[in-house]
């Protein structure tokens, strides 16, 4: 218990009301209350449900922040109702707070969604270990911690949904995995004991569903309650892609691959010369808008690219340091 | 106080794409009083995307810009949101893990370099909030942008992940409500446009392999900027501005409505208000057209 003093405060929420089974659309009603320093937000919604509207609805479980059950957002933030402090919520936001499901398109009633998607992404990365269990083991199946620090805390996701539904890929394109399950796929794909091959690394390779669609915004690291930066892991998952010798020789690989080429050859990016190689006949499409970018002096040819100093430190540094293959 | 020094990783598209981006910080830095020592010798960062193909080599890279930054004992202000997101990275990276740093010193010794980890990495953003500070800027202001509407477009890499950037610099921002870019707008006399998409991302780093996302996104944030009403975005990432300013066809095929603003680098719309001419801030190079000066 905390020692330090309770203090409390005057916060206005804007709670995000809606039933799937009634409402035409959702609205938004506003509670005020006093607010202690010792409050979390399920403390809130709680004293919503007790206190003010008994039909509010939303779902909990553990109150320990490991059941990944209470995930809503905050004034945009992604936040595990259960774990984040008011103090910390109005430090951030001040006094007025908007409390709204995970996802609004997703709604059923207030804060509960659908989480369907969620789990059908989750699913489709094979999250288990692919292996032959003999049945009559004569011996521990040990991993060393350093074979089990590769996973990178990736295996203590409690699946909240929090980074999912803050992915702007996931809002727009649903073929789209999403970080959670990229975290999952992670986690089974850097344990040792995993035999699943090519499979799942394959999948992640693909267009559309796979990692090459991550914008890299960060979001889904901002969002995570548990801190296990979910895009770290994309990035470990395209290495991997190289690694594993799944990558085939499309505009995405290509693209990442490209940037080795140019730094190689001109220090700096040659912008015009990377989109050639990543592209190949796909250029044409880029054609309209080139060329009026051309006239307005936004396109350099490779002859008037001014290369960075020094080339020869950076020719021997990629000659030395490179470590991939493709 | 004595005249800022900084050393200036420009990336690579202020010296193709984006010539209006170069030709504004240096015009800007004039009227501020700063004087930028050029990293003419610094290699593409690898823009988030070398380092999934090679990530270390993205690493020994960035951290052989950054020893020429601590060559000059200056700190180093970036110009591009990316630039800054993996420079900084690879900064916090190597001075977080021994080995790591041990072993790109290794390489770097191979051509007489060192990463000692002394610079400061900053973009040019946060180094005038921090270093000048608005209200100086404000005093400095010579053409108020008081007819504007103006919309802030963050940019994902200035303000994601938010423990890494705000160990850059002074100004605290919340990813979720920054306001770093809405201050220097007020600072230079414009309304601020408060929209959704202020802080979301642009899409510009999947647009040659998800070109359907990238030009969503593209859409949905001017979509969001032209119902603020506003008269015109500014943003301080050069992809982000590649995106809004060249972009506008494939964005509204995309989401299925006219979508175009003029869209002004953080340095063009500073160098307005501190009185640069439009020839000087390079307003001749948008696609979409500036039409206000």
């Amino acid at each position: 218990m905390s020692t330090s003093t309770i203090t409390t405060q005057k916060v206005t929420f804007k709670v995000f009301r809606f039933n799937a089974d009634e409402d035409y659309l959702p609205y938004y009603e506003n509670y005020e209350m006093e607010v202690t320093s010792e409050e979390v937000v399920l403390d809130i919604l709680n004293r919503i449900k007790w206190d003010h509207d008994g039909s509010f609805s939303y779902r909990r479980s553990c109150r320990h922040g490991i059941c990944g059950t209470c995930a809503i957002k905050v004034n945009g933030k992604s936040t595990l109702a259960c774990k984040e402090s008011m103090n910390g919520l109005v430090a951030l936001f001040g006094n007025e707070l908007t409390l709204e499901p995970l996802s609004i398109k997703r709604a059923i009633k207030d804060m509960i969604i659908d989480k369907g998607d969620f789990w059908e992404k989750h699913e489709a990365v094979t999250p288990y270990l692919v292996t032959d269990v003999n049945e009559a083991p004569t011996h521990e199946n040990l991993v060393s911690p350093a074979e089990a620090n590769t996973l990178d805390e990736a295996d203590l996701c409690i699946q909240c949904g929090a980074c999912h539904y803050a992915c702007p890929v996931v809002a727009i394109n649903e073929d789209f995995f999403g970080p959670a399950a990229f975290a999952a796929a992670y986690r089974f794909e850097a344990d040792v004991r995993d035999e699943d091959g090519t499979d799942r690394i394959s999948a992640m390779n693909e267009s559309a569903q796979g990692v090459w669609d991550c914008v890299k915004c960060f979001e889904c690291q901002e969002a995570c309650p548990k801190e296990i930066n979910p895009i770290e892991k994309i990035g470990k998952l395209h290495n991997m892609i190289f690694q594993k010798d799944v990558a085939v020789s499309n505009v995405a690989t290509r693209h990442a691959v490209g940037f080795h080429h140019s730094i190689k050859r001109f220090g700096v990016l040659d912008e015009g010369g990377l989109v050639l190689y990543s592209e190949m006949a796909g250029i044409v499409k880029h054609i309209p808008v080139a060329a009026r970018m051309f006239v307005k002096g936004k396109i350099v040819p490779p002859w008037g690219i001014t290369k960075s100093d020094n080339m020869d430190e950076i020719k021997k540094l990629v000659a030395s340091s490179t470590t991939a293959k493709f | 106080m004595g005249k800022l020094r900084y050393a200036l990783f420009t990336g690579c598209t202020a010296k193709q794409s984006t010539p209006e981006q170069y030709m504004s910080t240096y015009a800007v830095a004039e009227k501020l009083g700063i004087e930028l020592v050029e990293l003419t010798e610094a290699s593409c960062c690898g823009a988030s995307h070398l380092q999934d193909y090679d990530d270390f080599l993205s690493l020994v890279l960035n951290a052989r810009n950054i020893a020429y930054a601590e060559k000059h004992e200056l700190t180093m202000v970036t110009i591009c949101n990316t630039c800054q997101l993996n420079t900084a990275m690879t900064k916090h990276r190597l001075d977080n893990n021994a080995d790591l740093k041990k072993r790109v010193n290794e390489k770097l010794e191979e051509v007489g370099l060192e990463y000692k980890g002394t610079s400061l990495i900053t973009h040019f953003l946060y180094a005038i909030i921090d270093d000048i500070g608005l209200d100086k800027v404000k005093e400095m202001v010579v053409t108020p942008l008081s007819q504007f509407n103006i919309a802030p477009f963050y940019g994902c890499h200035n303000i994601r992940p938010s423990e890494l950037q705000n160990e850059t610099h002074k100004t605290p921002e919340n990813p979720y409500n920054p306001t770093s870019l809405d201050d220097l707008i007020i600072a230079c006399g414009g309304a601020t446009v408060d929209y959704e998409e202020k802080n979301k991302c642009c899409g510009f780093h999947v647009e040659l392999q998800a070109p359907k996302t990238a030009a969503i996104l593209t859409g949905n944030a001017i979509a969001g900027a032209m119902d603020g009403n506003a008269d015109w975005m500014v943003t301080p990432c050069p992809l982000c501005h590649l995106k809004l300013d060249t972009q506008t066809g494939h964005a509204s095929h995309a989401i299925g409505r006219e979508v175009k603003l003029p869209v002004l680098h953080m340095q063009q719309m500073l160098g307005l208000a501190l009185g640069c001419d439009a020839a000087e801030l390079g307003m001749k190079h948008h696609l979409t057209k500036v039409d206000f000066v």
